[in-house]
């Protein structure tokens, strides 16, 4: 398409035929619009009517029949779904999910970065470069090479660790923790890039200082360094909190969503929305997931504005 | 308290030395200003002494202790750094009480200490506010806070006021002077300022490329500079130099021959003696003279040198007047009340008793 539009009134002297320039604000909105129905299709619309159907019985499979399928129902399904026993199992096990995971992300995570960012020998780069690799893949993909690592006939996880036939995958009271470890083992790297960062933005001087003053490496790790990181830490505590408490691909390649699988919120929500189709209920599930990431995030977001400050 | 004594010191970074050969001696509760340009080593020399770096050569000592090898904790020194330092989430209080903190002082004394250091250094007001919220000034004077609660040996600033204003230099530089006095520990003072270098110290240390050129009251390194660096580097505005070469005159007297204006200048009977005696006779030779002792007339005179003015600068209390001789400018100190017009013709000569001479190849000072 041509940015010059043609108008009669330019077109003028000795008949040749000039065009008018498009003016700033019509090529702005050219490039503005197509983005801005995008994200109405795809995010907005979506996001008011899954809203909606959170409060009505609806199943994408069934026909669309306006008053039977949506049916409005106002707020069973919610009640439904906090009454449900279950349900608490399934938070606690989420919790505990997102407790352990990110937990061991951020003291690995800071701990290799503070050994890393320290040390001075050759290869660092490299090292450092290795240490990201696993942040790079795809979590499906991870999903299933740590499947067959843990195999207890032939994975190699339990011959490295000399652990003898350990079911890692199929066992419901352990794997939650093959999961833990494999995210653990995937996602340290984010937090440790971002501690490197955070670390090597402190000022070489406040550590002189500190010597000056005759502080203990602990004091000067306890006062300089981490109130320093902290900011930092944080923005990888959120990140880490939003996609824990959402994990679905590495559960799913790993163990799958049978009967074995850990209770984990997510699982249950692809459970219930595409394998028994009760959208409407997915629906208001995904709702409260929603909340309670919004809601925790808000209050890290509070705690990052004050140490910003 | 503390004397500190520097032996061969040599500290190289890469390729570059930046300290050379240092030796230096600096008495117990001695105010001593270490003074260069950029880059000369001073700062290097004061982080030597810190601890901050080691030296690759030579001793350090501490009251006759060698400190060597000791880190900067086991030196009892306190250091101001030049942009403060400040811990940027600690409170003023807290960044003043830090180094109490780190000695596991009780929390009644450390209160009781910073409010001490907060007295002296009147800044009770803002020991509730964090670094950013502070002005240049009032950073520095936490830092410096930081720097006396713990009482130390020695202290050592490193351009603790070159960031602020003009006119917060001069009084800072004032307080400076009487928290010396007040607390009297050995103080070793950087700065590139050489004002104030001279209204500060009890001797100046001027170093040079690493290299320390002299080591002196103000009084001395000003009015008898051992080379021609310090005698430009001292002064504002610094000595003047012209070319000379001493020539036999009439009755065997040494006189000064300035090629550049193709004239003879008479010197006192002893500043000959003094050229005769260290065999600089037939040497080319710099003539110095400071801008305050360049006679200046505007009338003809007797044994003036007719020259031409260049430039008047007023400073207010004075005014300098740059003249042309030949191809060099001299620079001219005059009352305020003289304000020749550029390009007036006008006359100049040199106060024999305070001309000095050195040797043009080497720089040393000859008279």
């Amino acid at each position: 398409m041509s940015i010059f539009k043609r108008s009669k009134e330019n077109r003028t002297r000795n008949g040749q035929v000039y065009y008018r320039p498009m003016r700033d604000i019509t090529l702005l909105r050219l490039f503005i619009f197509p983005t801005i129905i995008l994200l109405i299709v795809i995010n907005v619309f979506p996001l008011f009517w899954s809203l909606f159907l959170s409060f009505s019985r609806y199943s994408a499979k069934m026909p669309n029949i306006w008053g039977k399928n949506p049916r409005m129902i106002g707020t069973a399904n919610y009640s439904r779904i906090l009454t449900d026993p279950d349900i608490w199992i399934r938070f606690i096990t989420t919790a505990k999910y997102v407790v352990l995971s990110v937990g061991g992300e951020m003291i690995l995570g800071f701990g290799l970065a503070l050994l890393i960012f320290r040390s001075n020998f050759k290869g660092k780069g490299l090292i450092t470069t290795l240490l990201v690799l696993p942040m790079t893949m795809s979590p499906v993909i991870v999903g299933l090479m740590w499947q067959l690592f843990y195999d207890p006939n032939w994975g190699s996880f339990n011959y490295l660790l000399g652990l003898g036939r350990i079911d890692w995958v199929s066992d419901p009271a352990r794997n939650l923790y093959s999961i833990v470890i494999v995210d653990i083992w995937m996602w340290t790297p984010f937090v440790m890039l971002l501690s490197i960062a955070g670390l090597s933005a402190i000022p070489r001087y406040l550590y002189e200082a500190a010597e000056i003053d005759r502080a203990s490496w602990w004091l000067k790790f306890w006062k300089i360094t981490l109130p320093m990181v902290y900011p930092l830490l944080l923005v990888a505590l959120i990140f880490r909190t939003i996609e824990a408490f959402k994990i679905f691909d590495l559960p799913m390649g790993i163990v799958g969503r049978g009967a074995v699988a850990p209770r984990l919120l997510a699982l249950h929500l692809y459970n219930v929305s595409f394998v028994t189709w009760k959208t409407s209920y997915g629906s208001a599930l995904g709702y409260i997931m929603l909340i309670i990431i919004i809601a925790t995030t808000s209050i890290f977001i509070k705690y990052l504005k004050k140490a910003k400050q | 308290m503390a004397e500190i004594a520097l032996r061969n010191i040599v500290k190289r970074f890469g390729s570059l030395v930046a300290v050379n050969n240092l030796n230096l001696h600096i008495r117990d509760k001695e105010f001593v200003v270490l003074l260069g340009p950029s880059g000369c080593g001073k700062t290097t020399t004061l982080r030597c002494i810190s601890g901050l770096e080691t030296p690759d050569e030579g001793k350090i000592l501490i009251d006759e202790e060698d400190v060597t090898n000791k880190r900067a904790s086991q030196r009892d020194v306190a250091f101001v750094f030049q942009l403060y330092a400040l811990y940027p989430h600690l409170t003023a209080y807290g960044n003043i009480a830090f180094p109490l903190v780190a000695q596991g002082l009780s929390k009644k004394r450390t209160r009781q200490e910073v409010d001490r250091a907060a007295q002296i250094l009147r800044i009770k007001h803002i020991l509730n506010k964090k670094p950013r919220e502070l002005s240049g000034g009032d950073m520095q004077r936490v830092a410096l806070g930081r720097a006396i609660v713990r009482r130390p040996k020695v202290f050592l600033l490193d351009e603790p006021i070159g960031t602020l204003d003009a006119k917060f230099r001069e009084e800072m530089r004032a307080e400076l002077k009487k928290l010396h006095v007040d607390i009297g520990a050995t103080t070793v003072y950087v700065t590139h300022d050489q004002v104030e270098a001279m209204s500060m110290g009890d001797r100046v240390v001027i170093m040079n490329l690493g290299v320390l050129q002299q080591v002196g009251t103000p009084h001395e390194v000003y009015n008898k500079p051992k080379n021609l660096f310090v005698a430009n580097f001292i002064g504002s505005p610094g000595m003047n130099f012209i070319s000379c070469k001493p020539l036999r005159g009439p009755g065997g007297k040494l006189a000064l021959r300035l090629p550049v204006v193709n004239t003879t200048i008479a010197i006192p009977d002893e500043t000959q003696t003094i050229i005769i005696d260290k065999k600089k006779e037939e040497k080319d030779l710099v003539l110095g003279v400071r801008p305050e002792n360049v006679i200046f007339s505007r009338k003809e005179k007797s044994n003036h040198l007719q020259t031409r003015v260049y430039v008047v600068e007023t400073m207010g209390s004075y005014n300098i007047t740059d003249v042309r001789l030949g191809d060099e400018t001299i620079k001219v100190r005059t009352a305020p009340s003289i304000l020749p017009e550029v390009g007036e013709t006008v006359y100049i000569s040199f106060d024999p008793q305070r001309i000095s001479i050195f040797d043009e190849e080497t720089g040393d000072s000859v008279v």
